[in-house]
C-alpha cells in the first residue's frame, strides 16, 4: 500500500466538493496540501459523444441504473470528474425560504443561504435563455399552462455557449454547462488542488482514508488517474466528506461510526419521479434546444408536486413509459412529435426510507413510496395531462392509468382516473436524480449527523458538504442550495485553519 | 458461454413480444441487440444472471399451465397476454422482475443507432445550428 500525506482531503468533486476545493484552495498559497479524490474519470471534451449508452456508461454510478432495494426505483447520479454538475441540466435555483425555516438548522439561516448561492449563480453565469433560444417542447408547456390558468416559471440555467444540442444528461458535448468541472475544479486546480480522479474511498480512520485507485481500461473513455493504480494510505488532518446522499452517508457507515452516529442513513429523501409523453399531430422542435427551461411549483404546497419540461433519450424514454407492445412503440415511433414534462414528488423524510450498506459495504437505498407520494405523483400525472392537451397533444401516455393512452377525445376519464389511479409500484418507472439527507445537519447525535457547519458530531477534523446534510426535503432543484452550504463548510475550516491544522 | 446463451431463444421471444418491430431485425441486428444486453448484464453479479435465467425460463413454462403450451410455441397475442399477467402481477416481486426484463428489453432494442433511428430522434451536438 502506497502511503501519502495531506493537510485537507475532499471526497468527491461534485457541487459539494468542487465548491469545497475552491473555496479552500486560496490556503495554496500558505504551503497548505488540498487533494480531492473523485472515483469517476474525467472525460475530453471530444470524448462527450452524446450517445446514450455510451455515456451512461461512464459519467453515472451503475451507468445510471442505481436501484433501490426494493427494485422499484431507479437513482441516477453522477461519477465523473464534476460528479452530477456534469450531467443534470443546469437549472439554479436559490433555496426556498420556507424550507430553510422549516428545517430550522442552528446557525443556518435563509439569509446567509440565500446570499451564498447568489455569489455562485453570479459565479457559474446563471441567467435566463433569450426566448429565441426556446424550443416547441418548452413553449407549448408555457402555452398549456397558460391556457388552464397555471403559472409557469423560467428556470435560469448557468450555459455559456449553449448551442442547444439538449444533450444536457449526456454531459454537454460543447462544454457550455457551468458546472464545478467548468469553473471551480478548474480554478481550485490553477491554484495547486490536486484532483485524483478513479480514486474510489473505501474508508476513512482516524485522519486518514484508504483509498483504491483503478487503471484505465483498455479502450475506456477519459483520462487516467494521475496515480498509479493500487491501493493508497492518504493521512489528512481535515477530511471532507462529499460523496453525495447514497455515497457520504454509506462510506462513513463503513468506516464503522454507524454506532456513535445513530441518525446516519436517516431521513434520505430524493424527490421521486417520472416522465410523461405526449404526442402531438406534427413534429415539434424537442430533441434541440435546452430541455428544461420551465417549471411549474404552484402546487408544491397544496399538492406536493412539481412539473418540469423535459427531454430524455430514446432508451430513457421507452424504459420510463409504461407497458410494452404495439402501444408503447407507437408513442417510440413519434418521437419528433412527442412532447414531454417530468413530474416531482416533494417527499418528506420518515422512518423506513434510509441509506445502508450491504455485506461487502456497497451503499443500499432502502425507499418506499409512501401514499401521500403517490397521490401526488397521480396528481402531477393528471394536471400534466391536462397541460399536455390544453397545449394541443393528440394523445397522452398516463403511466398511472390501467389504460395507459389517453386520447384528446377521452379527457373525460382523466378525472376517473383520478380517483381510481393505477399506481402500481415495480410496474411504473419511477426515477430520482435529487438525491438528498443520510448525513443531516442538525443540534446533534440524537437528530443528526452534523452540526449547522457540516461539522460531524464528536469528530472534529470530519465534515461532511454535499446534499446528504438536507434535513428534509429542499422541494427544488438542489445543486445552487449545495454549493451553498458547502461554501459554509469552507468557510468554518478556513476560519479554523490554524487549530485543525 | 454468455448470460443468455442458455435462454436466448426464450429472451428473442420475450424482445418481440416487448418491441414488436424487433420481429423484423436481420441476424446481425440480433447479434448486436445481444452484445449489448450481454455486455450490461456483465456489471452485475452472478447471482443476478441466475435469476435471469430462472425467470426466463419460467416465462418459457409458465404458459404450459394455460395454454398447454411453452411461450416459444404461443402465438403473439398469447406471449403478450402473459407478459402483461406478469406486469401485473399482484405481487411487487414479481412485477419488478418483469421491469427488469422489460428494461434488458428496451436496452438492446433502442440501445442499438437502427434502433434510434426509427423512432426519428435525432439530437445533435451541433444542435440548432445543425437544424438549419
Amino acid at each position: 500500500m502506497t502511503r501519502r500525506s495531506y493537510d485537507i482531503v475532499i471526497v468527491g468533486s461534485g457541487a459539494g466538493g468542487g465548491t469545497v476545493a475552491q473555496e479552500l484552495s486560496s490556503l495554496c498559497q500558505d504551503g497548505v496540501r488540498i487533494a480531492v479524490l473523485e472515483k469517476g474519470a474525467k472525460l475530453r471534451a471530444e470524448e462527450f459523444t452524446g450517445r446514450e449508452l455510451e455515456m451512461a456508461q461512464v459519467l453515472y454510478e451503475d451507468a445510471g441504473g442505481f436501484l433501490n432495494a426494493e427494485r422499484t426505483m431507479t437513482l441516477a447520479f453522477g461519477s465523473t470528474y464534476g460528479g452530477s454538475t456534469a450531467v443534470y441540466t443546469g437549472t439554479s435555483l436559490p433555496p426556498p425560504e420556507h424550507v430553510l425555516q422549516r428545517w430550522n438548522v442552528p446557525n443556518c439561516t435563509f439569509a446567509d443561504v440565500e446570499q451564498r448561492a447568489r455569489k455562485f449563480m453570479t459565479e457559474n453565469n446563471v441567467h435566463f435563455l433569450e426566448g429565441k433560444w426556446i424550443n416547441e417542447n418548452n413553449r407549448l408547456f408555457v402555452e398549456g399552462c397558460e391556457q388552464l390558468g397555471y403559472r409557469a416559471q423560467q428556470f435560469p440555467v448557468n450555459l455559456k455557449g449553449c448551442r442547444g444540442s439538449s444533450l444536457c444528461n449526456l454531459g454537454c458535448p460543447n462544454q457550455a454547462k457551468q458546472g464545478t468541472d467548468r469553473v471551480q475544479l478548474p480554478r481550485a486546480e490553477r491554484n495547486g488542488v490536486e484532483v485524483i480522479t478513479r480514486c474510489e474511498v473505501l474508508r476513512v480512520g482516524e485522519k486518514t482514508i484508504f483509498a483504491r485507485v483503478h487503471a484505465k481500461p483498455p479502450g475506456g473513455k477519459g483520462e487516467p488517474s494521475p496515480w498509479q493504480a493500487g491501493d493508497y494510505q492518504i493521512d489528512a488532518k481535515v477530511i471532507v466528506v462529499c460523496a453525495g446522499a447514497v455515497n457520504s452517508p454509506a462510506l462513513l457507515m463503513r468506516s464503522g461510526m454507524g454506532p456513535r452516529l445513530p441518525r446516519l442513513g436517516r431521513g434520505f429523501t430524493c424527490h421521486p419521479a417520472f416522465i410523461m409523453v405526449a404526442e402531438h399531430g406534427r413534429a415539434i422542435t424537442n430533441f434541440v434546444g435546452h430541455p428544461k427551461s420551465f417549471y411549474l411549483d404552484q402546487f408544491a404546497q397544496s399538492d406536493r408536486f412539481l412539473l418540469e419540461t423535459c427531454m430524455y433519450f430514446p432508451f430513457t424514454t421507452a424504459k420510463a413509459m409504461a407497458g410494452f407492445g404495439e402501444e408503447h412503440s407507437r408513442f417510440m415511433r413519434a418521437f419528433p412529435r412527442l412532447q414531454m414534462i417530468l413530474v416531482l414528488a416533494c417527499d418528506e423524510v420518515n422512518a423506513y426510507n434510509r441509506v445502508t450498506v450491504d455485506g461487502s459495504g456497497r451503499p443500499v437505498v432502502h425507499y418506499r413510496c409512501t401514499p401521500e407520494v403517490m397521490r401526488a405523483l397521480v396528481r402531477g400525472a393528471i394536471t400534466s395531462a391536462k397541460i399536455f392537451f390544453a397545449a394541443g397533444a393528440e394523445r397522452v401516455h398516463l403511466p398511472v392509468a390501467r389504460c395507459a393512452t389517453i386520447e384528446r377525445t377521452d379527457v373525460e376519464r382523466l378525472n376517473q382516473i383520478a380517483e381510481h389511479p393505477d399506481f402500481m409500484t415495480g410496474k411504473i418507472s419511477v426515477s430520482a436524480a435529487h438525491l438528498q439527507g443520510g448525513c443531516a445537519m442538525g443540534r446533534g447525535p440524537a437528530d443528526s449527523v452534523t452540526d449547522g457547519f457540516g461539522r460531524v458530531h464528536g469528530i472534529p477534523w470530519l465534515f461532511v458538504a454535499d446534499s446528504s446534510l438536507f434535513p428534509n426535503s429542499l422541494e427544488i432543484n438542489p445543486y445552487l442550495t449545495i454549493m451553498a452550504l458547502a461554501d459554509r463548510v469552507a468557510e468554518t475550516i478556513r476560519k479554523d485553519v490554524h487549530a485543525l491544522l | 458461454m454468455t448470460v443468455l446463451s442458455p435462454v436466448r431463444s426464450i429472451f428473442r421471444a420475450v424482445v418481440s413480444t416487448v418491441v414488436p418491430e424487433a420481429k423484423d431485425l436481420s441476424e446481425a441486428g440480433w447479434s448486436e441487440l445481444l452484445t449489448l444486453v450481454e455486455t450490461t448484464l456483465q456489471n452485475l453479479p452472478r447471482a443476478m444472471h441466475r435469476q435471469l435465467r430462472l425467470s426466463i425460463r419460467t416465462i418459457q413454462w409458465l404458459p404450459v399451465f394455460r395454454y398447454g403450451r411453452c411461450f416459444t410455441s404461443l402465438s403473439a397475442e398469447q406471449r403478450r397476454q402473459v407478459l402483461c399477467y406478469l406486469q401485473d402481477h399482484r405481487l411487487e416481486v414479481i412485477r419488478c422482475g418483469f421491469w427488469g426484463l422489460r428494461t434488458l428489453a428496451l436496452l438492446g432494442y433502442y440501445g442499438r443507432p437502427e434502433g434510434v433511428h426509427a423512432t426519428g430522434y435525432g439530437a445533435d451536438p451541433r444542435g440548432w445550428e445543425a437544424l438549419r
